[in-house]
């Protein structure tokens, strides 16, 4: 069944038990995010940037854990939606090395997308938060334990995207989140794993990476 | 069926009631000591030892009972002996050392002198003693949840039985869920996991939810630094919780239930799954209870020990196996849980409060604590109070009350500062908020939370910059690094507090901290990350300025930021030629002046404290000043050594 929905002035239409975040771009109509994926059995809701104001709801909430209900009337460009979402942005810039010329993700990065959306550069407002040898040389991190993929931790928004994909292509996933807190990374599975690694065969984690965090070795 | 659920149930009653009347009744003194974790780490072991020794040395017999902890932590080891025959009742012991032991065994117990001057109390109203029930500590107290802490052996499902256990699981057994859930839902009760969500609506969606296979499942992570009443009660007294637990199953139609105990927990996991055995042997739990066909499987699940964990939905991801990140919710457990289950998930307190309110009614419940938070309250009081410990009161108690007149004030004459509630979740308040009563809402709407019922007292030395750094650095590190807001958010808070608390704060400072807090708490995606800011907030609203003086005068009011501190020597109070505070300092920061008086070289000195701590109080004479730049500049005589 078809619900009828309110987006800002727009009125779109939406299948029953769709995701509201997944709604509005299929009608073009673009809310920042990084964490979501089209039919992902329980959104991550992680990267926090997809907020929107729901009328009846007193707070902003993130549209990509939101199932559509008829009439529901949204606005996506509200003050406090802005506040939270720029809040966010400069938070995961924070932790980003910005490196844009020489970045494989430069002019299809995400992260360029959104600033350009919410109208901010890409100079965080809070203080850098990478490792002090990184803002010394001016060089960012490299894990190249894998042999062959590298990834860039200071790059990494930590989106979920490669697990996910990785998981739904394989049956299971052969990287995984370790660390906590600030420290918080992508990491591959140990050696034993190696041998079940697709190889260059399956990149799914390389494509599906939005800041070009995981590269192929053979590239870089 | 009933008649062989009665038959059973009296058969063991009666055994169990048999065992406890021969033991009370046997004609020796009986030593009850106090062996949870709390006892054990001040000594309990070493004064066990020492009563079985003397005992065997002077050939006197007597029973020692190990029981848990009663809550009385300022007072372990807790020792309490009952001599019928010295004509004395039975007598609380504080502090109860090896040697006390020795000597408590060859005075009182063979000679029949309690030796007064180390009694603390008698147990029970008398004429010969003053009783501890006459003191606020005790007689102020609503002990329902640790009703029988520290007075029954957790080791032995038969004490528990005598006392009463056991008998509302048995009537519950009978009777329909539906009306099992509505006298909960009756009686008002709250979880006690922090939230306050209402216990009986929680069984009631649970009950209704469709699965073959609902579970249900004891909270007790406990993550939070301070607080452990959760251990202490299943260290304590596990059959209530299991009582609790194996209820809550029956009345949702759970066939499976879960304790999930943080691994470092080791005397609670120990006990906790002798406590299943035992129930098990008794038929009390496992298949077919008590011949009613209910069949509860119950296990012990140990958890890796992140404060994350104890979150819900990280629970449930960490015992499948996976990385204890939080979910969105909804889908809420009582809906999809473990496995996809409907699953319910209850703290320790939550659970151990329900036997309690069966056996009683829940009007009986209502009587107690406030109209929208009933019953009681168990805090884990620390800090700058005399009589740190758990305690549990009645909902609606203040907070003036539960820490002046219960936990017997500030001690070494010091002024009460603030009081921070709630751990890492909570707030700090301040001395105006003390009449607050204390319940779910009240704290809520004063800024701090009930949480997990942490309590720190802070006095005058105090200072709410550091404390709040303190808990930002441990939410910080607990993140579990899903969602941007908490992963670094919260470090960037724990920066500027960092430069606070080192004298490098900037004006704006404050605005920035109140600013990113407010996001971090509407952005996060679960409870830790939601409330991480609250002791930001909260002492920033009740002092701003002790924020400004970090910033503006780089001065620390509580003294207490030692970049912003500095200790000096008043000559006028020196002893000429003492040397107490010489060796004391561990960066030989201390010299002698020219009229042989100490003076502090402030190039070397690193703010430990030590040779104030040295300095005899008839001369008193080392000054702590803030900011540094108030100690008087003394010069170091240029000796050969000092300058070679
Ligand atoms: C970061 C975090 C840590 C938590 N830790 C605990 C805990 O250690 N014990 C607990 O019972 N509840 C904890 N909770 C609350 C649980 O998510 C849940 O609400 C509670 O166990 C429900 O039980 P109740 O209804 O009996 O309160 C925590 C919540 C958060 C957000
Ligand atoms: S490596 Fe790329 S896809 Fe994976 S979490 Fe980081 S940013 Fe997302
Ligand atoms: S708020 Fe913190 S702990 Fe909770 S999901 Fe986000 S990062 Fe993890
Ligand atoms: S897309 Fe919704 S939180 Fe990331």
């Amino acid at each position: 069944m078809m619900l009828n929905i309110l987006i800002d002035d727009k009125k779109i239409e939406a299948e029953e038990g769709k995701n509201l975040l997944q709604a509005c771009l299929d009608n073009g109509i673009y809310i920042p995010n990084l964490c979501h994926v089209k039919d992902m059995a329980h959104p991550q809701a992680s990267c926090r940037l997809c907020f929107v104001e729901i009328e009846g709801e007193k707070k902003p909430v993130p549209s990509c854990s939101v199932t559509v209900r008829e009439g529901m009337r949204v606005k996506t460009d509200t003050p406090s939606v802005r506040r939270l979402q720029r809040s966010a942005f400069h938070l995961l810039l924070s932790r980003h090395f910005i490196e844009c010329k020489v970045c494989p993700a430069n002019r299809k990065c995400e992260l360029q997308k959104i600033a350009k959306f919410l109208k901010v550069g890409l100079k965080s407002n809070y203080p850098l938060l990478l490792p002090k040898a990184v803002l010394e040389t001016g060089k960012q991190e490299t894990d190249e334990s894998h042999p062959i993929f590298n990834y860039y931790p200071n790059r990494c928004v930590l989106c979920g995207l490669c697990i996910h994909v990785c998981r739904t292509t394989h049956g299971i996933a052969l990287l995984t989140f370790a660390k906590r807190g600030i420290d918080t990374v992508i990491s591959f599975y140990g050696e034993e794993d190696v041998s079940r690694l697709p190889g260059d065969k399956c990149l799914a984690c390389v494509n599906i990476c939005p800041v070009s965090a995981i590269t192929l070795k053979s590239l870089s | 069926m009933t008649e062989t659920l009665h038959q059973c149930w009296t058969a063991i009653r009666e055994e169990a009631k048999a065992r406890r009347n021969a033991f009370k009744e046997a004609a020796v003194p009986k030593i009850h000591i106090g062996m949870a974790t709390c006892g054990i780490a001040s000594g309990a072991m070493e004064t066990k030892k020492a009563f079985e020794d003397a005992l065997a040395e002077q050939n006197i017999e007597a029973r020692i009972h190990t029981v848990g902890c009663a809550g009385h932590c300022y007072a372990e080891p807790v020792v309490v002996i009952d001599h019928p025959a010295s004509g004395f009742p039975p007598i609380f012991y504080h502090q109860v050392t090896a040697g006390k032991a020795k000597m408590l065994t060859n005075l009182f117990l063979k000679e029949g002198d309690p030796r007064f001057e180390h009694v603390y109390g008698a147990t029970e109203i008398n004429e010969l003693i003053p009783s501890v029930m006459e003191f606020p500590r005790f007689n102020q107290e609503k002990r329902i949840i640790m009703e029988k802490c520290g007075r029954i052996d957790p080791e032995d499902i038969h004490e528990y039985i005598a006392e009463g256990g056991y008998e509302t699981l048995v009537k519950v057994l009978e009777l329909p869920p539906e009306q099992v859930i509505a006298e909960i839902e009756k009686s008002g009760l709250r979880g006690r996991g922090g939230a306050g969500f209402p216990t009986g609506r929680k069984w009631a969606l649970a009950r209704r939810a469709h699965g073959e296979n609902k579970i249900v499942i004891c909270n007790a992570d406990e993550g939070d630094p301070g607080a452990y009443m959760d251990r202490t009660i299943l260290e304590s007294n596990p059959h209530q919780i299991l009582e609790g637990l194996m209820i809550c199953a029956y009345t949702v139609g759970a066939r499976k239930a879960l304790i999930y105990v943080r691994a470092e927990y080791p005397l609670a996991v120990k006990l906790v799954t002798k406590a299943i055995e035992q129930a098990k042997e008794l038929k009390l739990a496992g298949g077919n209870i008590l011949g009613t066909g209910f069949d509860l499987d119950i296990s012990v699940f140990q958890g890796s020990g992140a404060f994350v964990c104890g979150e819900e939905t990280a629970l449930i991801q960490s015992i499948e196996g996976q990385r204890g990140m939080p979910l969105h919710r909804p889908p809420y457990p009582v809906e999809k849980g473990l496995g996809g289950e409907p699953t319910v998930i209850n703290n320790v307190k939550t659970l151990a409060s329900v036997p309690p309110i069966l056996e009683h009614g829940a009007d009986w419940y209502r009587s107690i604590g406030t109209e929208n938070s009933p019953g009681t309250a168990i805090f884990s009081v620390v800090g700058d109070v005399l009589h740190a410990g758990l305690v549990e009161i009645p909902m609606g108690v203040s907070l003036r009350t539960l820490i002046f007149d219960i936990c017997g004030g500030v001690p070494n004459k010091k002024k009460f500062k603030a009081v921070q509630i709630g751990g890492p979740s909570g707030g700090c308040l301040p001395e105006h908020f003390l009449d607050t009563p204390i319940d779910f809402d009240s704290l809520t709407a004063a800024g701090a939370m009930m949480g997990s019922g942490g309590m720190v007292v802070m006095n005058e030395d105090a200072c709410v910059v550091n404390v709040s750094r303190f808990f930002l650095d441990f939410t910080q590190k607990e993140s579990c690094g899903k969602c941007t807001f908490c992963r670094i958010g919260t470090c960037h808070l724990l920066g500027i507090l960092d430069r606070l608390t080192k004298g490098e704060g900037r004006e704006g400072d404050i605005e920035s901290l109140e600013s990113l807090s407010e996001d971090i708490k509407d952005g996060s995606l679960c409870g830790l990350g939601k409330t991480a800011p609250n002791p930001v907030l909260t002492s920033i609203r009740y002092f701003r300025d002790e924020y400004e003086a970090h910033i503006r005068e780089k001065k620390c009011p509580g003294k207490m930021c030692r970049p912003l501190t500095a200790f000096y020597i008043d000559l006028d109070k020196c002893a000429r030629g003492c040397d107490a505070c010489v060796g004391c300092c561990p960066v030989d920061a201390v010299f002698t002046t020219r009229n042989r008086k100490k003076g502090i070289d402030q190039a070397l000195c690193v703010k430990c404290g030590e040779c104030m701590v040295a300095c005899p109080p008839q001369y008193d004479a080392v000054r702590k000043v803030s900011p540094p730049e108030l100690a008087p500049v003394i010069e170091r005589p240029a000796t050969k050594e000092s300058h070679p």
